[in-house]
């Protein structure tokens, strides 16, 4: 059984912060991390693999090469091959030229059964790149999977929604996207890290020329959407200060909200 | 099957009016529906152009006709025992097939799991671009482009994004965050179309469905909303607040943090990656206000900020920033709540 994973390397959002000057995001010491979704991607793909021995995982990512950081990672924590496609003809990409690259490539790699993708990556939220592959690829897909169980030549996977779950059934081959209820991603295993710098061949870089993709549908150029205009978020403040003991405080904060008419 | 390219479009100018897609559950079409109408109806009348709905489903003739109030030109109803429960192959092809025959210039979506589901899959086969999960839609003023804000990097940034060259101009917007459509005497004209789709159609099948009450909490709905995040240290520190939402009359909401910590349930989550709120007061306990958290409350009406640190970001943006320790406050609050209430 082959399975592929598509892995993002991503900014921690978490540490982002904004020149407010100039509107422009302070990416100095902001640590470079694998969307955490995807790797409950991986840590799903690789679960599989120990429960069987004849499953083969491979990572896919599309970035500039320094991505190739977020390979090694996933190679050590047990991935068996790991192929960044990269190009200059891939930079500013929107969701569908991502979703056309990576669609190229993976049918390059050929054989496969499922492609794990995380849900969404943190520093776009848009979540559609996996359910465009799929459409690419002309493969069914269940997104927002929170449990899997593979059966002999078909996948169970418990979807989350809004109001509840769903039970989906699909065959294979399948494109799924994983949500952090999914699994808890292990860690690195530090011989594993030796290994993937010994053995060059478990990692393979690849250009727009390798996958054979079509040059009109990708890149800032050919994307369909583009940024017209990007802004800080407004933070406006009027707002009033209460200092006190705890009877103090409660009694001015509950003065206020009788103003407001909701008790 | 050869895939959809993008760029190929001659004449922008047969592309006419907006959609929205609505949805709808146990037969009731579900908020997000009245605030796609209200954005449909802003988009279309800037546009000078018609309001389409689609809805999809089987025997929801109550959901229809309902819908049918709220002031579109026309709905349409896509009815197949088949699309009784959503299926991302059915719902995909049945839109699909429409929007290649119908030439619309906008087609928006819900940001719900749904709609994020099978929105990507629909731009992909017409072939058009999709921006995701917006908070603002707005027409240029002078060239009539559609413009989509979004959050982007943890909503440290928005971005405005055009879709120059291809048609259907196609979004997704966020639950909760736009203005709901007013119901109206008159009614829409209802179309009804039996969609050309089979069981065969089906690869991806559901084979149950299960509806977690717990899980359906609406906090957009609530009009007090008393929240907690690390400052609340543990699950105990939220039986405090589940105290002080009963005695209010309110919904505990959390932040990521105490959600990741387990405190407190997924479907409580408030910001970026959880809910949209938009209650009448907000009172944050021990949450310091990260911007993915500040996106999710800032249409609050009325927010209340109890920390202990006085520099906490949401003590800047709070309209009451109240400065001390809440494990002493709040048991406060709630006996002057119950005092004024004649509880105690």
């Amino acid at each position: 059984m082959n399975i592929i994973v598509c892995v993002k390397q991503v900014p921690n959002t978490n540490d982002v912060r904004i020149n407010h000057d100039t509107g422009t995001l302070i990416r100095d010491g902001v640590d470079s991390i694998i969307n955490p979704d995807d790797l409950n991607a991986l840590e799903e793909a690789l679960q599989i693999k120990d429960s069987r021995d004849d499953v083969k995982v491979t990572v896919l990512s599309m970035g500039p090469p320094q991505a190739k950081n977020a390979l090694m990672e996933s190679l050590a924590m047990g991935a068996d091959k790991a192929i960044l496609v990269s190009d200059r003809a891939f930079a500013g990409s929107d969701t569908w030229a991502t979703a056309t690259v990576l669609a190229s490539a993976i049918k390059k790699i050929g054989d496969y059964d499922i492609i794990f993708c995380g849900r969404q990556a943190i520093d776009g939220d848009t979540a559609q790149v996996g359910p465009e592959i799929a459409e690419f690829l002309d493969l069914p897909q269940i997104t927002y999977v929170m449990d899997l169980e593979i059966q002999k030549d078909k996948v169970v996977a418990t979807r989350s929604f809004e109001s509840g779950t769903m039970v989906i059934e699909s065959r294979m081959p399948v494109l799924l996207s994983a949500i952090k209820e999914l699994n808890h991603p292990r860690f690195m295993d530090i011989r594993r890290i030796y290994e993937a710098h010994e053995n060059e061949e478990m990692f393979e870089m690849w250009s727009a020329k390798d996958i054979e993709v079509d040059l009109t549908q990708i890149g800032v150029k050919n994307s369909p959407t583009k940024v017209y205009k990007t802004f800080v978020p407004t933070r406006e403040f009027s707002g009033k200060k209460l200092t006190g003991t705890p009877k103090e405080l409660a009694n001015k904060c509950f003065n206020e909200i009788l103003h407001l008419n909701i008790v | 099957m050869s895939n959809a390219k993008v760029n190929q479009i001659k004449d922008l100018s047969e592309y006419k009016g907006v959609c929205i897609v609505a949805q709808h559950q146990d037969s009731k079409n579900l908020p997000i529906s009245f605030e796609l109408i209200h954005e449909g109806m802003k988009l279309a009348k800037k546009r000078e152009a018609r309001l389409t709905v689609l809805i999809l489903g089987y025997k929801i003739d109550d959901a229809v006709n309902e819908i049918a109030h709220y002031g579109a030109d026309e709905v349409i109803y896509f009815e197949n025992e088949l699309l009784k429960d959503y299926s991302t192959d059915l719902y995909t092809k049945t839109v699909s097939d429409y929007l290649k025959k119908n030439k619309f210039e906008i087609v928006i979506f819900g940001a719900s799991s749904i709609g994020r589901d099978f929105a990507p899959r629909v731009a992909a086969r017409i072939g058009t671009g999709l921006v995701a999960d917006c908070t603002k839609l707005d027409i240029h003023e002078e060239d009539g482009r559609f413009l989509q804000t979004r959050p982007a990097f943890g909503g440290n940034l928005m971005a405005t994004i055009v879709c120059p060259n291809d048609r259907p101009q196609m979004a997704t917007v966020r639950p909760g965050v736009m203005e709901t459509a007013t119901r109206l005497e008159e009614k829409s004209v209802v179309t009804l179309i039996k969609p050309d789709i089979a069981l065969g159609d089906i690869i991806a099948k559901t084979l149950e469905i299960i509806y977690d009450k717990s899980k359906h909490v609406s906090l957009a709905d609530a009009d007090i909303i008393v929240s907690g995040g690390r400052g609340m240290k543990n699950k105990e520190g939220f039986e405090l607040l589940e105290e002080l939402a009963e005695v209010i009359g309110g919904t505990v909401g959390a932040s990521r943090v105490a959600v990741d910590e387990g405190w407190i349930d997924h479907s409580r989550q408030v910001g970026q990656t959880g809910q949209t709120v938009r209650p009448i007061v907000y009172i944050a306990c021990g949450i310091s206000g990260a911007i993915q958290h500040m996106v999710g409350i800032s249409d609050s009406d009325f927010i209340i900020a109890i920390n202990k640190n006085p520099t906490a970001p949401i003590m800047e943006r709070a309209n009451l920033a109240v400065e001390g320790d809440l494990f002493k406050v709040i048991p406060e609050l709630i006996k002057e709540i119950k005092e004024h209430k004649g509880m105690a």
